[in-house]
Order: structure tokens, then sequence, then C-alpha cells
């Protein structure tokens, strides 16, 4: 399914929540930091759409996107 | 064959602002956007009056785009139960911390619970006073170390931990005692379906309610933000045990 | 409309509180309160509102707050002790500027520094009024209510065991006072608006950074509150070489003490401050200018003495002739609240201070 997230980096305050919850496992951490200083999830391909990151972030950095289909959206 | 993609998730729009002040991997936040995304969905943010506790969750009115009352540390259920009084029309949920409900304001929210006031307690339990720097609350479980239990809270001195949900659950005015978690997405789903419960306990008049929410706090528990989940599932969740404790 | 009615004097508070569109009320049983908590236990849900008998003196105080700060007039009465654990939310309401009206019916006179100094942190002050009759609290009732919705200030009247228990004759029409604007800062849920804060240690308005200006509100009105509300009652100015100053119910009987000595052809006239804080020191300061010397009653150990000799500023003496007085019940009606005996002390002061 197509699907991906949009990610803002400067609200990351890397604290790696989202790394473990993500099934595919496409968020790596980044090896730049942001302006706070902390690193940052990048997305790689194979997102589902699955709004895992998105729900467990403390920070909100998340917003999830799928393709448009029959289905409602799961929240 | 890919068709557009469509926004299936954004933080709620009662967020004024994503940027908050709160630790890497605190729970709070999270709990906080259950709660708005809530407000939302049953549609009665015209009418929420939240009445604020004191605590890291203090951080919250500027950015919650709901009318806000603060309280005194402690002092939520009877400020709620003031509103609530006067505007029984008012979706009216106080958000409190552990420290801030089960050590400084125990009286408050057991009287308002005795008299069945009917408004929604909202208590983010991380068994810590974040705010100060991570001090023994009321909720700290046996074992845990903080700068007032050095070494770990200990029985003989220090006494045991108080289970908010299950002592609420006791008087006849609570009408709907849950217990949930924000440390796992499965965790933040049941969250959210306990507070629709609690809230709906509210407008159908039934009395009080509580959720008890634990939330992850890894800087007043002295381990790694990404540590935080499993500290709540294996040394919290033992003493603290998720689920519906009360339904009427 | 005159409606005289014969009521004692917490009734009669209570009543003109009602009256003055108070829709709530929340308090603790404690002599010499009670009795308001009781009037208002009936007399409120009859009238759509809400009387509660909180658990606490703290939780009282929590409730009124509640209320008041959904726009809602609201009250609650206690005593010292009561007064004293309800200090913290008295200090931050006034930081919030959510109006309160709280009752203090002392016992004798010995909280005047807690009403007047406040038992809070910060710089906050009370609006505080002192009746001297049960007419008197009826009027000052309802200015309670109007003052603190004017200013956004909790207003405390100052009461004691005598106006509680005390049976007068009471003409319940309001006094006439100006209309107020409706209050927009109130928590009412965000109909058609964003969201507001009603808050002490934040601004109004979401997503602000200036929390420093919200506080300088809170304290600017100060000088406002005492350029326009002072109030005092005096008498017998003109000629005074003695004058007296007395406040609540004790000084109705100062005021009759002054009154035997002047028929005995002593030079003595009368202050009684309505408004404890803002305290009238300039009433005080000009009775002094043409006196020998001030003569306070008061029944405590000396508290609104210092407050006259503030604004006396050392020109004349100032003579304490009260002091702490209690029967064996522990209230304020002891062997001191005697007109022959503040007569004597009068005598005595005015001709030591005969040049």
């Amino acid at each position: 399914m197509q699907a991906t997230v949009t990610i803002d980096h400067e609200l990351c305050k890397g604290c790696l929540l989202c790394i473990p919850v993500c099934p595919p496992r496409v968020l790596v951490m980044s090896e730049t930091v942001n302006r706070k200083g902390y690193r940052y999830p990048l997305l790689q391909d194979g997102c589902t759409g699955c709004e895992l990151c998105a729900k467990v972030c403390p920070d909100f950095c998340f917003e999830v996107y799928r393709e448009a289909k029959h289905g409602a959206a799961t929240s | 064959m890919s068709g557009p993609l469509e926004k299936v998730f954004a933080p709620s729009d009662l967020l004024l602002r994503s940027e908050h002040s709160l630790c890497p991997g605190c729970g709070e936040p999270v709990a906080l956007r259950t709660i708005l995304e809530l407000v939302s969905e049953l549609d009665v943010r015209e009418r929420t009056i939240c009445v604020a506790g004191i605590g890291c969750y203090t951080a919250f009115p500027p950015i919650m785009d709901v009318d806000v009352m603060q309280a005194l540390h402690g002092r939520a259920p009877s400020v709620a139960t003031g509103v609530k009084r006067v505007r029984p029309d008012a979706v009216v949920f106080t958000m409190q911390g552990d420290g801030d409900m089960a050590s400084e304001g125990l009286q408050e929210v057991l009287h308002a619970a005795a008299r069945g006031e009917n408004f929604t307690a909202i208590v983010f339990n991380n068994a810590v006073f974040g705010e100060t720097g991570g001090h023994m609350t009321a909720t700290t479980v046996l074992g845990q170390h903080t700068k007032t239990t050095v070494g770990g809270r200990d029985r003989e001195r220090h006494g045991s931990p108080i289970k908010i949900a299950e002592l609420i659950a006791q008087l006849d005015g609570a009408a709907y005692v849950a217990r949930a978690a924000v440390h796992s997405a499965a965790a933040i789903h049941l969250a959210k379906q306990y507070l629709r419960d609690a809230f709906r306990a509210q407008l159908d008049g039934k009395g009080f309610s509580l959720v008890e929410i634990l939330t992850m706090c890894p800087t007043d528990w002295f381990v790694r933000p990404e540590e935080g989940p499993a500290f709540l599932e294996s040394r919290l969740v033992p003493i603290y045990p998720l689920g519906i404790v009360k339904a009427v | 409309m005159s409606e005289r009615v014969l009521m004692e004097g917490s009734s009669a508070m209570a009543e003109a509180a009602v009256r003055a569109g108070c829709r709530f009320y929340a308090g603790y049983p404690i002599t010499p309160s009670t009795e308001i908590l009781e009037y208002m236990s009936t007399r409120l849900p009859a009238v759509g509102g809400t009387c509660m008998n909180a658990e606490s003196e703290i939780e009282a105080i929590g409730m009124v707050w509640g209320a008041a700060g959904c726009g809602v007039r609201a009250m609650t009465a206690s005593t010292g002790q009561g007064i004293s654990l309800m200090q913290e939310s008295f200090a931050e309401l006034a930081n919030a500027e959510i109006p309160v009206v709280a009752v203090n019916m002392g016992r004798g006179q010995g909280d005047y520094f807690q009403a007047t100094r406040g038992g809070g942190h910060g710089d906050y002050r009370f609006i505080v009024l002192s009746p001297a009759s049960a007419q008197e609290a009826v009027d000052l009732a309802h200015r309670a209510f109007h003052l603190a919705d004017k200013w956004r200030n909790p207003v405390m009247i100052m009461g004691d065991f005598l106006l509680s228990h005390t049976a007068e004759i009471v003409d319940l029409a309001p006094p006439p006072l100006p209309s107020l604007p409706a209050k927009a800062w109130a928590i009412t849920g965000a109909a058609g608006r964003r969201g507001i804060n009603l808050s002490p240690i934040m601004a109004p308005e979401k997503l602000s950074s200036d929390h420093g200006a919200h506080l300088g509100r809170a304290l600017a009105k100060h000088a406002a509150i005492k350029a326009e509300e002072t109030r005092a009652e005096t008498a017998w100015l003109d000629d005074a070489e003695l004058v007296v100053v007395a406040f609540g119910f004790p000084g109705r009987f100062a005021r009759y003490a002054v009154r035997l000595a002047r028929e005995r052809g002593m030079r003595v006239g009368f202050v009684r401050p309505i408004t404890l804080w803002p305290f009238p020191s300039a009433v005080v300061a000009d009775a002094a200018a043409g006196a020998r010397a001030m003569a306070v009653f008061e029944l405590n150990a000396g508290q609104m003495i210092e407050d006259v000799e503030l604004a006396v500023r050392g020109r004349v003496p100032v003579h304490a002739i009260g002091g702490v007085s209690h029967d064996h019940s522990g209230f304020g009606v002891g062997p001191l609240l005697d007109v022959e005996h503040l007569l004597r002390r009068i005598t005595d002061v005015y001709a030591r201070s005969a040049a």
C-alpha cells in the first residue's frame, strides 16, 4: 500500500520511541542533529501508513498519509 | 496502481502548537493528545472546561484550544466541583498528576468521588514528582529510586504506594474508574477507549468518573527515554494493573 | 422600596448576598459563621443556586474558586482558623483576578492582621469591609460583590460574634450601585472563540509567554482601589483633642462611650474605618492633625493600632485602650467590651493628654 509520513525534524527530542514501534522498521535515526542537538528519524522505503510512530511520539513530529481507498483512517 | 495520498493522521487540531518543553520520552504529551482527540471526536470542544493541577503538565494549558481553569496543587477536584455545579452542561475534566492527586490532593478527589460529582478526573500517574525533579509521591512503587527514596522506596521507612483507581472505585459516588497507559500504541488505543467511557459516564449524568493513565517519566525514573516503556511495563503495571476497575 | 425585617446579622448578610446575585456558596461549619451556611442551605436552592457543605475549608474555597471562575457570584464564610486554611487559595485567587467574597466572622477582633495583611504568600491584597451593624452588613454585602466584580479582586467582610448573633431591624432594599460590564474573562467553554486560560500563574491568552504582564495587572490596581474605595465613619472631629479609633461592632460601643464623654465636656472625636483595607489613612492623619492624642480600641493585642500609627507618623501619641478580651466561651464578649470601662479608659487618656 502506498503510504508515507512527514517528520518535523526540529520537534524531535531523540527519544527513540518510534524506532522499534515501526513494524517494517523503516525509521532510522539520522547522523546529524537538529537545532536542539537531537538526532531525529529518517524515513526509508516501505512505510505502510500504520500510524504507530505518530501515536507513540511525544513530540507530535509525524503526520501520516495513505493512499485514498474505500477504507477510512483508523484513528 | 497508486492513487493520491490523503492525510490520515495528524496531531489534534486542538493543539495550538506542537512544540512543548516536556522531556524526551515523556508520556504526558501522548496522554494530552489522546484527550484532545477525544474532545474533537465527541464534538464537545465548545463546552469543555479543563481544570488543571500543578505538575509538568501545567505547561499544557497555553497550547490547548479549550477553556482551562488553572487550580492549585491538589485542588482541581474542588474547583471542578464548583465549575460543574454552576455549569452542569459543561464537559468538565481535571488534568492532574499522581503527586497532585494522591499526595497533596487525596482528600479532594475522595470527597468529590464520594459526592458523585459529575466530572471526569484524569490523573497522569508516573509514580514520581516530575516537576520538582524526582521525589517520592504516594504512588511511588516499592524499590523505586527517587531523590527522597535513595536506593529504592522501602516499606519500613517510606510506607507503601496508594492505588488510586482501586481506592476511588470503593466510593459509591464513583460510576466509572479505569486505569490505562501510554507506553505502546495498543495501550494508547485502550486509553482512549477508557477516556471515551468516562466522558460518556459524565454525559449520561452517572456520577464521578476517573481514568488513571500511567505515563513514562524517564528523567525521574533515571532511565533513558527509550527505556521508559519497558520500565512502565515491568515496574508499574504489576502494581497498577490496567483495565476497567468499575463501571456502573 | 423599603423592606424592614428583624434579622440576625448572619442571616441579614446572607439574604443580602442572595439579593446581590450570589448563586453559589460553599462553606464548612465553624462558629460563629455557621448560620450563614445554614441560611444558604435553604435559601440558595430556592433561587436556583447551589450551597455546598464542603468537607473542609480548603475544599470550600476551591469550590467557590470554580464557581466564581465561571462568572457566578460566589461566597464563603468562616472564622479565623478556617480563614487560615484558605490562605493559599486566597493569594492565588487574587493573582488570577477572580472575584470572590469571603466573610470572616471573627472571634473577637484578633483577625485584623489576617484580613488586612493577608496570611497568604505574595503581594496580593484583599479589599476588607467592616460592618458595625446588621444594616451596614446588608449594605456592605451588596458592595462586596460589586467591588469584587468591579476590580476583579477578592473582598473580605470582617464580622464578629456580635454581628452574627445580634438581631436588629434591617432594611433589605439594596443600595444603588452602578452596573458593571459582562465578565469577558470568565470560563464558559470556548464557543465561537479560541480557548482561554484563567490562571494565577499564566496569561489568559493561549500561546502567550508574557506572564509578567499578567501578574503586573493583578497588582497594579491596588493604588486605584486605595484612591476610590476607602471609607470611614467620622464624628465630632472638628474640636477633638482626643480621637478614638475603633472598627466593627465594638466600634459602636466605642462611639457610644465617646458620646458619653462629650456629654461630660470632653472634646473627643471618633473615627471608624469601614474599609480596613484600604485603610483610611488620610482620614486618620487629618483627625490626628488637630488633636493631642489618639486612642485605639480593639479586642486584640494591638493590630489596627499599627495602621493608626502609620497614618499618624508620630505626630501625636497613640494609646491602646482595648486588649484581648474573651468570656469563658472563647469569643470576644469579654469584660473589656463594656461602655463604662471604655469611658474610664477614654477619660484617663484624655486627662493624661491635656497640656
